[in-house]
């Protein structure tokens, strides 16, 4: 991506690319072309593999064939040397792609008797240039010279002209020196050597040791001037350009799950940002790891390719304890989706780690990169050299748009929000686990501690490892604080037996409701019964009484008859 | 160095252990006709003739005719002269104008 954006500035002098993994970027190009470079450092310091792999990268990738002329070991020596990095030198100097020529100077089969030049030299290496049309020279190390020769006045105009010899050749040269004590190299061949000066370092502090670069001068070119670490290992040389990362990476607005489900609902239900930086951070044994397992499960699940660096346990340690609460990582280690690598922080130096993450991202090309814990990098105070680290590790990864999710172990003996505080603006999610010690017991809470562009849930939850993973519970928040583990069982029994002793009191109700509902139909019923009784004699007696009227009534006729009175009359009298 | 030798006149041990080589093989090496060439040939044939009559034979190579010879006997200076025989081989560079350096060298006289 950053060649794309080198290429496009204006380009102050034609470069030759090294093929060195992170040095082009670096140099912004590679080393100046048809122009001698002087790399020089203490011995051991990997002066003569960066010019056998410029040779190498030179005939292998870019077609520019190169010739090796070694003043201190010999062809088979070099061709054994480079073997072990992959490099089949054999092979490229069958296809005369490379030569090596190996000048031998051992000063007592030598005797000086006049006046001298170093044509023969000129002569050899002209010729090995000729003869396979070579584009790229390195001469290691020229200052053997000096050990073999007397005359150092001859020696150094010889030099003089050598170099410019090698300009009106055109070819892209390395020269190796040895660093002295204050000057670049032993011999100051940074007198002649003056367009670009690489220097290589190894330094052991604190047990541990690293490769650092730097480039000390670029005539008529801008480069990175830190210094850079770099590894060497089985694939070569790999520098890293750290620093010259800026923070214009692209954003995601992609959520991926968590793989637990209740934090995703504290996140909006979504997760976290594709791309973010994700701190769990909390005190020993509260569930780190366990947490970020549950994220690398999630990502295989889809697909994703996980890195997970484990500096605390070994893999399959790692995967033991998780199949325990039921995350089963082996099967996407066995299809390659997932990928554990396992080092102790004290393996290496922090810039060799920061070297090896940089290698294995970019073997592996991973969605999500795991760091379990980061704060074991701490190891002695150096607290300024762990941040610029992880700041390292977090700008290479976002622009990378990979998915970072770090652990950090906090001591419970202080704040476990400020002594993460200095990583803290690296930061954009970061949850926070916590033991909260209630009536004799120790259980575990999570919170969202921050978690930019999102309206994060504010809540405590209390986190709870089943044999099913992690599960989130809500809290009983009271007058004495959060409420977890067995207080909070007890709350929920409580609860509970509250909500039965209500519903047996709505059945007692119903049942009262019932019951009285009965009486009063019995109630009804029996006056009804006394009703229709009572009815039925008051009916009995209206039809006695309609019976005496009628009687009445036929008397009172039968008596008028017999007095031949008018019926009417006696009506009246009657009523 | 045998410890009989010790106490035997060194000039004359050296200049009867030359004499026991009958054959001398030398080898200029040059880069065309320069200056510091023609001198050295001049240089060395005087020499020669001076320690070694009849039992010589100098061959004159020119790296910029052979350039692919330079390497065989590890040249690197010009002119260089190489004693193949007697051996050991010996190197001596230079236009060959400090005569008694270069009877050190070819082993004509001794080193002190």
């Amino acid at each position: 991506m950053s060649k794309a954006k080198h290429k496009t500035s204006p380009v102050s002098i034609p470069k030759s690319p090294t093929g060195i993994q992170g040095f082009d970027e670096i140099t912004m190009g590679g080393l100046p072309t048809g122009r001698p470079t002087l790399v020089c450092g203490g011995a051991g310091c990997g002066k003569t593999l960066f010019g056998l792999e410029f040779l190498v990268r030179g005939a292998t990738q870019f077609d520019e064939p190169g010739v090796f002329m070694s003043f201190e070991e010999t062809n088979e020596e070099l061709i054994m040397n480079v073997a072990s990095l992959g490099f089949d030198l054999n092979d490229l100097i069958d296809n005369k792609k490379i030569a090596l020529d190996h000048v031998h100077i051992e000063r007592s089969e030598i005797e000086e008797t006049g006046e001298y030049d170093l044509e023969a030299l000129f002569i050899r290496l002209g010729y090995a240039i000729d003869s396979i049309g070579a584009k790229r020279v390195v001469l290691d190390t020229i200052e053997s010279l000096f050990a073999g020769l007397p005359n150092q006045l001859i020696l150094r105009a010889e030099l003089r002209r050598l170099f410019r010899w090698l300009k009106v050749k055109g070819v892209t040269a390395i020269i190796t020196g040895e660093r002295g004590d204050e000057t670049l190299t032993r011999q100051g061949l940074e007198e002649y050597v003056s367009d670009c000066v690489i220097m290589l370092d190894h330094r052991v502090t604190e047990q541990t040791s690293t490769r650092r670069l730097r480039v000390v001068k670029f005539r008529g070119s801008t480069h990175g001037t830190n210094e850079y670490p770099f590894l060497i290992d089985e694939s070569g040389f790999s520098v890293l350009p750290v620093t010259s990362l800026g923070l214009e990476h692209i954003v995601s607005s992609e959520r991926i799950s968590s793989g637990i489900k209740a934090l995703d609902e504290m996140l909006e239900g979504k997760g976290y940002y594709r791309g973010s930086t994700i701190l769990v951070s909390g005190t020993a044994g509260i569930g780190k790891t366990s947490t970020a397992a549950h994220f690398a499960e999630a990502a295989c699940k889809r697909g994703e390719r996980v890195l997970y660096f484990c500096f605390e346990e070994s893999p399959n340690q790692l995967m033991r304890n998780m199949l325990s609460i039921g995350i089963k990582l082996e099967p996407w280690v066995k299809k390659g989706l997932l990928r554990f690598q396992a080092t102790r922080p004290t393996f290496y130096g922090l810039e060799m780690h920061l070297a090896v993450t940089h290698k294995y991202v970019n073997e592996f090309k991973p969605d999500i990169v795991i760091l379990d814990p980061i704060n074991t990098f701490d190891v002695a105070d150096k607290e300024f050299e762990v941040r610029t680290l992880l700041m390292r590790i977090v700008d290479f990864l976002k622009v990378n748009q990979i998915t970072a999710l770090f652990t950090s172990l906090t001591s419970s003996a202080c704040n476990t929000e400020s002594s993460d505080v200095g990583i803290s603006s690296l930061i954009d999610t970061w949850l926070l686990l916590r033991d909260i010690e209630l009536n004799g017991e120790r259980n575990r809470g999570m919170y969202v501690l921050k978690s930019r562009g999102m309206a994060n849930s504010n809540q405590i939850r209390e986190f709870v490892l089943t044999n099913r993973g992690v599960e989130l519970r809500d809290v009983y928040i009271g007058a004495s604080g959060v409420l977890t583990g067995s207080a909070r069982i007890a709350q929920e029994a409580h609860e509970n037996s509250e909500v039965l002793t209500r519903k047996h009191e709505i059945e007692f109700k119903k049942r009262e409701i019932a019951r009285k509902r009965r009486e009063v139909e019995a109630k009804v019923a029996t006056m009804l019964a006394d009703f229709g009784s009572e009815e039925a004699e008051a009916v009995k007696i209206i039809a006695d009484e309609q019976e005496m009227i009628a009687r009445l009534e036929q008397d009172k006729k039968e008596m008028a008859k017999s007095r031949k009175a008018k019926v009417g009359d006696i009506v009246t009298n009657n009523i | 160095m045998k410890q009989t030798d010790v106490n035997t006149d060194k000039r004359a041990r050296e200049k009867q252990q030359g004499d026991t080589h009958d054959k001398w093989v030398l080898r200029l090496y040059v880069a065309g006709q320069s200056p510091k060439a023609l001198t050295a040939f001049a240089n060395l044939k005087k020499i020669c003739e001076e320690q070694l009559k009849g039992k010589y034979s100098i061959e004159v190579i020119d790296l910029l005719e052979n350039p692919q010879k330079g390497a065989a006997d590890q040249i690197f200076a010009l002119p260089t002269l190489v004693r193949k025989l007697p051996v050991p081989v010996r190197k001596i560079i230079g236009d060959l104008s400090n005569t008694e350096r270069v009877l050190i060298g070819l082993d004509l006289l001794p080193a002190d």
